[in-house]
């Protein structure tokens, strides 16, 4: 089955390839399922392909596909190992059920194929950088998924927001692109190759600790733009213009992952400088606390999920940081099953409500959508770090690693543990705000579950993040043994051994969650003046908060506003008037020559005869200096 | 015998003399005929070097020069004629409508 | 001797004549002008032993071509005196101009002794060869330049056909 992993990639290209040539002759749902087929298909073969590593020990195999650039490393191959493969699981099974989730929820679009065009070409795209055997081909993916982002984000481009989100979106991206392409430079100018299989065995060898940090900090950068860390997180949550499946899909569940997983895969190159280690240890611990105190005050259901999963980005950068590489995507794994059903389960409220996003419009939907109701708290539960959902288990997993290492990082626990209890406090204000309390919608709303298209995914991924967790508690190594063999070179960060000190740990954290929601309900099931009190009593910080610290427009003056201003000098200074003048100059000035030759033709014979003399007496001049 | 310098000093004279006249005078008639004497001078001079290499070909080109010439008025009065006939003037500075 | 005095008056009188043409202002003048350098230069042949070229010129230029400008004086008017002023702009200047040029040029040739004078005595001089009477100037006109010959002829039969078209124009147009 190894040698048919190319499918896994194959399938949605040909689906996306197929739908943008006749996805419009099709009638409505069967694009939609002819996409969430192919992606269907891709996750039956990455399972049955997977089968090998469950039993551990496993190594992975390298599959040569295509030469495309072999004198650096850069063929078309990919490297089936079991952390390629639980990526791979992820995006195509989350994946599917978004596809078919987005059956339903695009019901009655214009546009409804090319939306599964769209989707299909990002799966392709996220499984290519997945699946890559080289960096190159990574940063091929790593660029498609880009620009499907960019498409998605902007599918309703008549919008203005929606088309300067995806505009925005694509332009941070490029910022952290630049750096990730010099820290391709560096890496092959060291290696002389970009593929894995050249790099990460020799790593010990030929890097050395400076450039090694190098290249480490370099893969950050990259990484912080794609997976929304500070300094570079503004997109995202602009992003939530784009449909929320795209949202769930893109935004929580696989591209935004793509910065986690590069660095994971780079495990060799970090194993050797400290220093690239810590810093994005700490990026990633500042950008939890920080997004999660702006989710705190934002009104829009989709704007917390954004500065949520930033935030919860942020964990899995602080754990691959800290190289509990395993912890890392182990919440990377039950992060993606309760964000996206978090993300569903808002599109399937804003379906209801008709498109209607702030919550302060919303309350007491859970007679209306009890589904919905359920499968969101359940995944508030997880997600907040309730035992046994799945997200106490990775989350705690990667707190107690991150005690373990000591020193600094002690600190950086410090953060993930207030993190954790404002994470908890937050996701319960949105789920009470929506769910509870008195209807604070007018009377055109209609509110009513969702269709079964919609609901199914919805309970598929809340059993998930039910039992998700399960496969790696300390009880049950799971994902430990079947991640090992990708990460045998280098050195691991553990949980502690000592097993009280776990079980504190877990104990604070569990305490941290319990509080956050009990303060969040205690708060929010009041009437609304009391909420509102709740919140004015934080003062000016609120205001802070529910403007994301007004990071946008320090971007704007600082970097936005000139470099707007360069552009237009350089057009219309520069341009216009120095080249284009320089080049109409030189018109004009044949004009001008032109015009003053013209004065020589005069039409009188005898100054013409003046010439012929001036003419003919040079001539004999010279031929009088020639033969002398 | 004189020195040959002295025909062609003489002759380039004559050049000058007929050069400077069409530079100089409006009239058509008169700048043919200082062309005339541009023609002249040639002649001399050709006369005057086949005398000095001993080549009787020196004659035979002025003999040609003299017939060309001659074709030569013929035309050139018969347009000034032309014109002085549609114009009234033999003026030379009157025929300047090609000019830029 | 009798050479150099030849030479000296028959100068003077072409130079005299070409003077005449460029200065006078009255257009017969000019004509009269022309036919004293024509003559005097006819002399100068003759005394060059151009005897067949000299005939020539006295016959064809002095005699017809002359003669044929006067007509045209006639038609296009003898007692109209061009008037003496300069209606081009700098033309005199540019003129001065170049004739100093010119004759800077010539002394400086003259006198600068790059170049180098042979006088009379060390030519040497073959009566036989340089006598140009008919005979001897018929004989390569008629073998080595023959073609040339032919074709001045043509070019006679040409302009004339030419001029009875130029003076006919007139009156196929009216």
């Amino acid at each position: 089955m190894v040698d048919l992993l190319w499918l896994v990639i194959a399938l949605p290209l040909a689906g996306a390839v197929f739908l943008h040539f006749f996805g419009r002759y099709l009638r409505e749902p069967l694009g939609g399922l002819l996409a969430s087929l192919a992606i269907g298909g891709a996750f039956v073969v990455a399972v049955i392909a997977a089968l090998p590593f469950f039993e551990g020990g496993e190594h992975g195999t390298v599959i040569l596909l295509w030469q495309w650039m072999p004198a650096i490393g850069a063929n078309l191959e990919i490297l089936w190992d079991p952390l390629a493969a639980v990526m791979t699981l992820v995006v195509t099974g989350v994946g599917a059920l978004i596809h078919v989730f987005a059956i339903g929820y695009m019901h009655g679009d214009g546009r409804f194929s090319r939306f599964f065009t769209y989707l299909n070409l990002f799966a392709a795209s996220m499984l290519t950088l997945v699946l890559a055997g080289n960096y190159a081909m990574l940063f091929l993916g790593w660029e498609l998924v880009g620009l499907c982002s960019y498409l998605l984000i902007g599918f309703w481009f008549t919008r203005p927001t929606a088309a300067a989100a995806a505009k925005k979106a694509f332009v941070v991206n490029r910022i952290g692109d630049l750096g990730f392409v010099v820290a391709l430079m560096l890496v092959f100018t060291t290696f002389g190759t970009l593929s894995y299989s050249g790099i990460f065995e020799r790593a010990g060898d030929q890097l050395t600790t400076g450039m090694a940090t190098a290249i480490g900090l370099l893969i950050l950068v990259g990484a912080a733009g794609k997976s929304a860390q500070i300094p570079l997180y503004v997109w995202l949550p602009d992003a939530m213009e784009g449909p929320t499946p795209v949202s769930a899909l893109i935004h929580a569940a696989t591209m935004v992952t793509a910065g986690v997983y590069v660095i994971a895969r780079s495990a060799a190159i970090y194993d050797l400088s400290p220093v690239a280690q810590t810093t994005v240890a700490t990026i990633g611990a500042l950008t939890a606390i920080w997004a999660a105190s702006i989710a705190i005050a934002q009104r829009d259901i989709k704007k917390v999920l954004a500065y949520s999963t930033v935030s919860q980005l942020g964990y899995m950068f602080l754990a691959v940081g800290t190289t509990a590489y395993v912890a890392g995507i182990f919440h990377l794994m039950t992060h993606a099953f309760f964000k996206a059903l978090l993300f569903l389960g808002a599109g399937s409220v804003i379906h209801a409500m008709s498109d209607e996003q702030d919550m302060h419009k919303m309350g007491g939907l859970f007679k209306k959508m009890p589904t919905t109701a359920v499968t969101m708290g359940i995944a508030t539960l997880a997600i907040a770090g309730i035992p046994p959902l799945a997200g106490f288990w990775s989350k705690d997993e990667i707190l107690a690693s991150v005690y373990a290492r000591g020193g600094w990082f002690s600190f950086l626990w410090i953060l993930g543990l207030v993190t954790a209890l404002v994470t908890a406090f937050y996701m319960t204000r949105q789920w009470v705000l929506v769910f509870l309390g008195e209807p604070r919608w007018g009377e055109d709303k209609h509110p009513h579950e969702s269709p079964r298209v919609m609901t199914v995914p919805l309970i598929v991924l809340a059993l998930l993040a039910i039992v998700g967790g399960l496969i790696n508690t300390p009880f049950f190594t799971t994902l430990e043994h079947f991640l090992e063999p990708s990460f045998e070179l280098v050195s691991m960060q553990h949980p502690p051994e000592d097993g009280l000190l776990v079980l504190i740990l877990a104990g604070l954290s569990v305490l941290a969650a319990v509080g956050g929601i009990a303060v969040a309900f205690v708060s929010y099931r009041r009437p609304r003046e009391r909420w509102l009190d709740f919140e004015h009593g934080f003062g000016p910080l609120w205001g802070t908060w529910e403007a994301a610290y007004r990071v946008d427009d320090l971007y704007g003056a600082t970097l936005v506003g000139p470099g707007r201003k360069a552009a237009e000098l350089t057009a219309f200074g520069l341009d216009l008037k120095v080249i284009d003048g320089a080049v109409n100059g030189v018109g004009r000035l044949v004009r001008y020559a032109g015009d003053w030759t013209r004065t020589l033709q005069t039409g009188y014979v005898r100054n013409y005869g003046v010439l012929f003399l001036g003419g003919t007496l040079l001539i004999v001049i010279w031929l009088v200096a020639g033969g002398m | 015998m004189v020195d040959v310098g002295w025909y062609m000093g003489l002759a380039a004279a004559l050049f000058m003399i007929g050069a400077l006249g069409i530079l100089l005078r409006r009239s058509a008639l008169v700048m043919f005929m200082c062309i005339e004497l541009m023609l002249n001078a040639v002649n001399l001079t050709l006369i005057s070097a086949g005398r000095v290499l001993n080549d009787l070909n020196g004659q035979v080109a002025v003999f040609f020069i003299l017939v060309v010439a001659a074709a030569e008025v013929v035309v050139g009065l018969a347009i000034i004629v032309a014109i002085f006939r549609r114009r009234a003037t033999a003026s030379v500075d009157e025929l300047s409508e090609l000019r830029g | 001797m009798v050479e150099t005095v030849l030479f000296i008056l028959m100068a003077v009188g072409a130079l005299a004549g070409a003077v005449t043409v460029v200065g006078a202002r009255n257009t017969v003048y000019s004509a009269m002008g022309l036919l004293g350098t024509l003559f005097s230069v006819a002399v100068l042949y003759v005394v060059q032993l151009a005897h067949l070229v000299a005939a020539v010129q006295v016959i064809v230029y002095a005699g017809a071509v002359m003669t044929l400008f006067l007509f045209v004086i006639m038609l296009i008017g003898v007692d109209k005196s061009e008037s003496i002023d300069e209606r081009l702009p700098r033309q005199r200047l540019w003129v001065g101009g170049l004739a100093g040029v010119i004759i800077i040029l010539a002394g400086w040739l003259t006198v600068s002794g790059e170049f180098v004078w042979v006088p009379a005595e060390e030519i040497p001089f073959d009566v036989e060869a340089t006598n140009g009477g008919i005979q001897q100037v018929a004989e390569p006109l008629f073998t080595d330049w023959v073609l040339a010959f032919e074709a001045t002829a043509l070019l006679l039969t040409i302009a004339a056909a030419g001029a009875i078209a130029l003076a006919h124009f007139r009156r196929v147009r009216s």
